[in-house]
């Protein structure tokens, strides 16, 4: 049964199984690689999409559940939310084996588009989801803030 | 399974394999070998800094090519698995070459012993134990430098001027009487055609224009755009995607496999049994997710691994109260305690650990006709080239391997049966390599395939005076060995004592008359491996938690204890001194909140962190601020030497707070992040990284970082609460003794 639905802006009809998670369709039948596979079962957030503007764990989302929605993946990020983020990135040198740095940002974005002063503990409750084993918490948290800045001036 | 590999290490001693700054200072010759022209931009296809393939162009030398685009690309041995090694490395040639920092990338070099090999390993190309920036210091310097001298002739041959009159600044090449001038990639063509100087000179390093001043991370626009391309994102034509199955007990072997069922799902195109477990090759992770599935699979636990670990540890425990083999002996021990005026005990334990690096374990494998190519995130390139190439009968230089980014690693990479590429090798082969083939563990595979930090029981005694003076120290140690039955036990394991055992408690710094460090080295068919800071993740928080202990019973400030202990060994001191100066360690606390000071030194860095936590009245507590000093020689990265320690800080506080691995009659009881937790960012406590000022040669800090955390938050906790913390993790609230 195909699936159709929007990737990135660009329409996108896939003839896979419908229980096939996001993930997998986007990066095995599509072919777009930069959300990466972590566990399996929405725990580390590595896979981080967003699904009409909210952030999703595609490995645990079917290929049928996003039918007529629009999926972004970190490929197809734009706008001034993700500028101000991806720049605060590299500006902080938030990365250190990046791997799980795709998911981190796709919840950043999702968070500042929200609330472009987010506090600690809006920060800790948005970014919970998504375990970075090189711990760069620490950046991840300065950057964020330094985006946000970026975003109300 | 078979714990056998073609390998052979030189008969180096431990220190000299863990700790390549010992290897340089001892002498080990700075290997520099020159290949055919182009050679090596023929072979590379490593990972680069942009996801993308850097331009060829013209080999200056196994580390350097410069391509008439005027980039230079920097051929790293090792692996960028979010050390920042990419970085450091480039640094190290940037400096010496006089190159702007916005032309230089860098690239994974393809498996070469005889050009890449770490010099703190001998003949092995791999990346561990923190010496990267150690063991290249020497030979980039030079070979960043030797090729600065290739431009130079150049340019002085194409504008007939002396070359002692041309100067090199930024990546360009000028001089000024002529008024001549030219980038490097103009220069390039004609530089790798020079005769490569015998010798050349070194900058004075007050002239460093890169060193020490905190260059942009290399990486970092591809980590932060979704590009940087790990073994996970390998893409070939044709190529087939495998996931294995696993016995559920080490040791197990499949007895019967009925892939029947297996077969049938759509998109599976084989299965296959390999050495390790059955194995399921399909069109998409999807169809082997679901034949794997499918699979019935009757398994041989007859040579098994059937203990649960509180078994084991109470194994552990008998152990302890008899005397082990000797790792240290100082003084006379038994003396010591005979005379004690109070003798003071306590015991720790560790669970075993799984490293559960991002990317799990992963790799990609061709064969053709002339031999197989391997895409991995690798870490021990000679020995992965020679275990490959043992299974699939070929030479190891048939087997070609490019190195891309690895999504974490800390140690779990680099082991001795190179067991993922070998699973990899198996399947390619079992299939005829009719496909090139990814293998891509699940996080169960990974959580539950070992190759753990071993389980360890300590017991400690300290012998005290009339005056609380520590006259005797014994340290029992009780575990397995993660050297034995590899090829570096000839090595490593000395008169039946595994050095990674040991390490950080046979080298205890503190000024005892009477040392006795023993170790008892265990059986068990669980594997077991390196994990970021290896022995010191226990001995750290054993030797550093026992000290304040002392400290506690006999009251003494647990910092001044250590600066009275140590006034033989100034690095340690400068680290602990700045730490504690640093988080204002004399001055009051609010009610409810404490701190804890531990110092560590693990190859050749020296860390002192202070962790500050509150505890609420319910006894729930939390890390609050950690504020770390760390003397890792010349400092070459600021900026990524305090990410490496707060990575490691990070790293080192997930066995603080959450379960290790347990086994229940062998089998693994944990399987994926919700069983197994790890640090999320809630539980991050503040960071503050201070760096000791040092011209000494710099040391390595992926792991030095590690070790200290722990027993800084327990000291910190014992000081709040005044009872003892003598096991990982710790409890997650306190209840009142």
């Amino acid at each position: 049964m195909a699936v159709q639905f929007t990737l990135n802006g660009n329409p996108v009809t896939l003839d896979a199984d419908p229980d096939m998670p996001l993930l997998w369709a986007v990066r095995d039948e599509i072919g777009l690689t930069g959300s990466k596979f972590g566990c399996g079962k929405a725990q580390c957030g590595a896979c981080t999409m967003h699904v009409d503007g909210s952030p999703v764990r595609s490995c645990s989302t079917p290929l049928s559940a996003v039918a007529g929605s629009n999926v972004t993946t970190i490929e197809g990020l734009n706008g001034k939310v993700a500028e101000a983020v991806q720049a605060a990135w590299i500006k902080h040198e938030v990365a250190q084996c990046g791997y799980c740095q795709s998911g981190q940002i796709m919840s950043a974005v999702a968070l500042l588009a929200d609330n472009n002063k987010p506090t600690d503990d809006d920060i800790d409750a948005a970014m919970q989801g998504n375990i970075c084993r090189c711990a760069t918490y620490v950046r991840i948290r300065s950057a964020i803030h330094d985006a946000a800045k970026t975003l109300r001036a | 399974m078979t714990e056998q590999s073609p390998i052979t290490m030189p008969e180096t001693s431990r220190r000299r394999f863990l700790q390549g700054s010992a290897a340089i200072a001892a002498g080990l010759v700075i290997g520099f070998h020159w290949m055919p022209r182009n050679a090596i931009a023929a072979t590379a296809a490593g990972a680069t800094t942009d996801g993308r393939l850097n331009p060829l162009g013209e080999t200056m030398n196994a580390f350097i090519r410069i391509s008439p685009d005027n980039t230079v690309t920097v051929l790293s041995k090792h692996l960028e698995m979010g050390q920042g090694t990419y970085t450091g490395l480039a640094t190290i040639v940037a400096e010496e070459l006089d190159a702007d920092w916005s032309q230089i990338r860098t690239e994974g070099a393809p498996a070469n012993a005889k050009l890449y090999n770490n010099l703190a390993f001998g003949t092995v190309q791999g990346t561990g134990g923190s010496t990267a920036i150690a063991n290249s210091y020497d030979q980039l310097r030079k070979a960043g430098a030797m090729a600065r001298a290739m431009l130079i002739a150049a340019a002085a041959e194409k504008w007939s001027v002396p070359a002692g009159e041309i100067t090199v600044q930024k990546g360009v090449v000028s001089h000024a009487k002529s008024g001549k001038a030219a980038s490097f990639g103009e220069l390039a063509q004609d530089a790798a055609r020079q005769m490569p100087p015998t010798e050349v000179k070194l900058k004075d390093p007050a002239q460093f224009q890169y060193i020490g001043k905190a260059v942009a991370r290399i990486d970092a626009p591809a980590k932060s755009t979704g590009k940087a391309q790990y073994a996970l994102d390998v893409k070939l034509p044709g190529m087939l995607i495998a996931q294995v199955q696993h016995p559920p007990r080490f040791g197990g072997k499949v007895k019967g496999v009925d892939a029947s069922k297996a077969k049938k799902v759509p998109g599976v195109v084989d299965v296959v049994q390999i050495s390790s477990g059955v194995a399921v090759v399909a069109r998409n992770f999807w169809a082997a997710t679901k034949g794997r599935e499918a699979l019935s699979i009757e398994w041989d636990d007859s040579q098994a691994e059937k203990r649960s670990s509180d078994q084991i540890m109470a194994e552990y425990r008998e152990l302890a109260k008899r005397p082990g083999l000797p790792a240290r002996r100082d003084g006379d021990v038994d003396a010591a305690f005979a005379k004690a005026a109070k003798v003071i005990e306590a015991t720790y334990d560790f669970p075993y650990l799984a490293h559960a690096p991002m990317e799990p374990l992963d790799c990609v494998v061709k064969l053709d006709a002339d031999g197989a190519e391997i895409w991995a995130g690798d870490q021990f390139q000679t020995i992965d080239q020679a275990n490959a190439a043992r299974v699939l009968g070929l030479k190891p230089e048939q087997v070609k391997i490019n190195t891309l980014f690895a999504g974490g690693s800390f140690g779990r990479r680099a082991n001795a049966v190179s067991d993922y590429v070998v699973e990899g090798a198996e399947i390619a082969k079992a299939i005829q390599g009719k496909a090139p083939v990814k293998l891509i563990w699940t996080r169960e595979n990974d959580i539950q395939g070992g190759r753990y930090r071993p389980m360890y029981h300590h017991a400690m005694a300290a012998a005290l005076d009339d005056k609380g003076e520590i006259i005797g120290w014994r340290h029992r140690i009780v575990g397995q060995s993660i050297m034995a039955g590899t090829p570096f036990e000839p090595v490593m394991v000395k008169n039946g004592v595994d050095g990674t055992s040991v390490e950080g408690a046979a080298t205890l710094p503190y000024a005892i008359p009477n040392l006795s460090v023993e170790l008892h080295t265990t059986q068990a068919g669980v594997p077991v491996l390196w994990w970021r800071s290896v022995g010191s993740t226990h001995t750290a928080f054993a030797t550093e938690v026992f000290l304040d202990e002392i400290a506690l019973a006999t009251n003494q400030d647990p910092l001044k204890l250590r600066q009275k202990l140590l006034s033989g060994h100034p690095r340690h001191l400068g680290a602990l001194n700045l730490a504690a100066e640093k988080a204002n360690w004399s001055s009051a606390l609010p009610a409810g909140r404490m701190r804890g000071i531990a110092v560590h030194e693990s190859f050749h860095s020296y860390v002192a962190e202070v962790a500050e936590v509150s505890i609420k009245p319910d006894g729930s507590w939390r890390i609050e601020k950690v504020t770390a000093a760390v003397d890792c020689g010349v400092a070459v990265n600021p900026n990524i030497i305090a990410a490496q320690i707060e990575g490691g800080i990070g790293y080192g506080l997930s066995p603080v707070l959450f379960n290790g691995i347990s086994l229940k009659d062998g089998v693994v009881e944990q399987s994926n992040f919700d069983d197994y937790e790890v640090l999320r960012i809630d539980q991050m406590p503040q960071v503050e990284v201070h760096i000791v000022p040092s011209t000494e040669k710099p040391t390595g800090v992926g792991e030095p970082g590690v070790p200290p955390i722990a027993p800084a938050v327990a000291n910190a906790l014992m000081a709040a609460t005044k009872q003892r913390f003598r096991a990982l993790p710790l409890p997650a609230k306190i209840t009142s003794a």
